[in-house]
């Protein structure tokens, strides 16, 4: 009686949890098939009904396997340029931790990096590095480190002076400090850093190539291509993989940092 | 502060008591050595020094067992022996069995309990208590009043408590400090005539009641 009760429960607040996506997801479906439709057979093109896509982006094989290998591809060049961005980043604020003058000296130009417009920078970055891979992962370093050094910065400078005083008290040098007390602090504010830029980095990628377009096409290279072609149940299917993937990441970096530090963290 | 000067031996409970912003917490934070010291010296006969500050400053990330270990740990004892000192520490604290909780999980008279057994796993001879039990409420803060003096008893070592509540440091003490603010200095100090162990019903009795009295009368009048 109480297992049943107890699954009745769980399908009650899965019901919560899945119920109003799915209602949107139908309604917004509704309104595409409505517009679709509704439109000139001659201009029937701009806004193909979304079983059209489905018939020309899915279970058309070879334009499947197109942007999968585009997808699988991008997915490469992201999380290349995250990996880069974590240990550039989590390594510059460190080193801001430890010293004033550092920090002073190096943290404007973090800034400058954010607030660049990534646009102007992604053409000189193409003609310095060429037009190839490893561009594409200096435009992800570039538009995903800030939020790392920040959040890292954050969480390594915003242990409580009552923590500090108990390390102080029991002589601890500055290594056990920021491997016993500043870092685990950061821990949650980095794992939120790693989140955002998990999908800051996936934007990059996709931004690079349209930009870099030597080597395998991504689905950047794609995208630009069926919009170039007009093949808009292509240009569908492409946009679907790629809000997917920022998805997938968004949500594998959240399920990281709920291991590392849901014991102790309230993480959202 | 101004010429304050007072000296704490193993066994003996001095109790500062007096008005917000007088100098209390400072003088701990003086002689522990948090604080550099503006005039005047502190000796202190061995390094060791028990410290329990107003919040229980346990960190989050460690469970109640890891977060006793963190004293033996800074100070470099070996994992075995930490372990055991950890152990025997909340097992006096009557946590046993909470060994593997966060702190989130516990009450505020928990952690305070836990706080207190991170600094017993040292052994040390000397005992700061900066207000511990002051965001406690009052049948949390009497049963831990009681719960101090038994471990006190039990670990013998000398203890400088600030509190500004009067019958915590009348019944706590062996001695009773008061002091004036701006500038902190000490306007009287008290005996506590009556032995240990106390009991909660000292409190009603009325040579208790006479001294914190007394107590509270030259507090007011400063």
């Amino acid at each position: 009686m109480s297992t049943t009760r107890r699954s009745s429960s769980l399908l009650r607040s899965s019901t919560y949890r899945l119920g109003p996506p799915i209602v949107v997801f139908l309604v917004v479906l509704g309104i595409w098939y409505a517009i679709s439709l509704s439109l000139d057979p001659d201009r029937q093109f701009l806004l193909p009904t979304p079983n059209e896509v489905i018939d020309v982006g899915f279970v058309n094989q070879d334009n499947l396997f197109q942007v999968l290998e585009g997808l699988l591809w991008t997915l490469a060049v992201s999380m290349s340029g995250l990996v880069i961005a974590i240990v550039l980043g989590m390594t510059s604020a460190i080193m801001m931790s430890q010293a004033k003058w550092i920090e002073t000296s190096f943290y404007p130009y973090a800034v400058i990096i954010q607030t660049v417009p990534i646009l102007a920078i992604v053409p000189l970055v193409g003609l310095w590095l060429g037009f190839g891979f490893t561009s594409r992962v200096v435009v992800c370093v570039i538009i995903s480190i800030f939020p790392i050094i920040t959040n890292t910065l954050f969480g390594l400078q915003s242990v409580p002076a009552s923590f500090h005083d108990l390390f102080t008290l029991h002589r601890a040098n500055r290594l056990t400090r920021l491997f016993k007390l500043q870092f685990p602090n950061a821990l949650p504010a980095i794992f939120a850093g790693f989140r955002i830029s998990a999908g800051l980095s996936v934007i990059g990628a996709i931004v690079g190539e349209f930009f870099f377009r030597k080597g395998i096409p991504g689905l950047g290279r794609l995208l630009d291509l069926y919009r170039a072609r007009l093949l808009t149940e292509q240009l569908f299917t492409a946009l679907l993989f790629s809000s997917l993937l920022g998805i997938l990441v968004f949500w594998g970096f959240g399920v990281l940092g709920k291991m590392a530090v849901g014991k102790w963290h309230e993480t959202t | 502060m101004d010429n304050v000067s007072l000296s704490v031996k193993p066994g003996q409970f001095v109790t500062v008591v007096g008005p917000s912003g007088c100098g209390k917490s400072t003088l701990l934070r003086m002689g522990s050595g948090l604080l550099p010291v503006s005039s005047g010296e502190v000796r202190r006969s061995d390094e060791t020094l028990g410290y329990v500050f107003q919040d229980a400053t346990l960190l989050p990330w460690r469970t109640v067992q890891k977060n006793v270990e963190l004293f033996c740990e800074l100070r470099g004892f070996d994992r075995g022996e930490r372990k055991q000192r950890a152990k025997d520490a909340i097992e006096l604290v009557g946590l046993s069995g909470f060994n593997r909780h966060y702190p989130a999980a516990l009450s505020g008279g928990m952690k305070m309990r836990v706080s207190l057994a991170r600094s017993l796993t040292l052994d040390p001879p000397l005992f700061f208590f900066d207000e511990p039990f002051g965001a406690l409420d009052e049948i949390t803060r009497e049963y831990l009043n009681t719960e101090l003096l038994r471990i006190f008893a039990l670990a013998g070592f000398g203890a400088v408590f600030i509190t500004h509540n009067l019958y915590e440091a009348v019944f706590l003490s062996t001695d009773v400090l008061v002091m004036s603010s701006r500038p902190g200095r000490i306007l009287k100090s008290f005996k506590v005539p009556f032995p240990y162990p106390r009991h909660l019903d000292l409190r009603f009795d009325p040579a208790f009641a006479e001294l914190t009295g007394e107590v509270s009368e030259v507090l007011r009048d400063e």
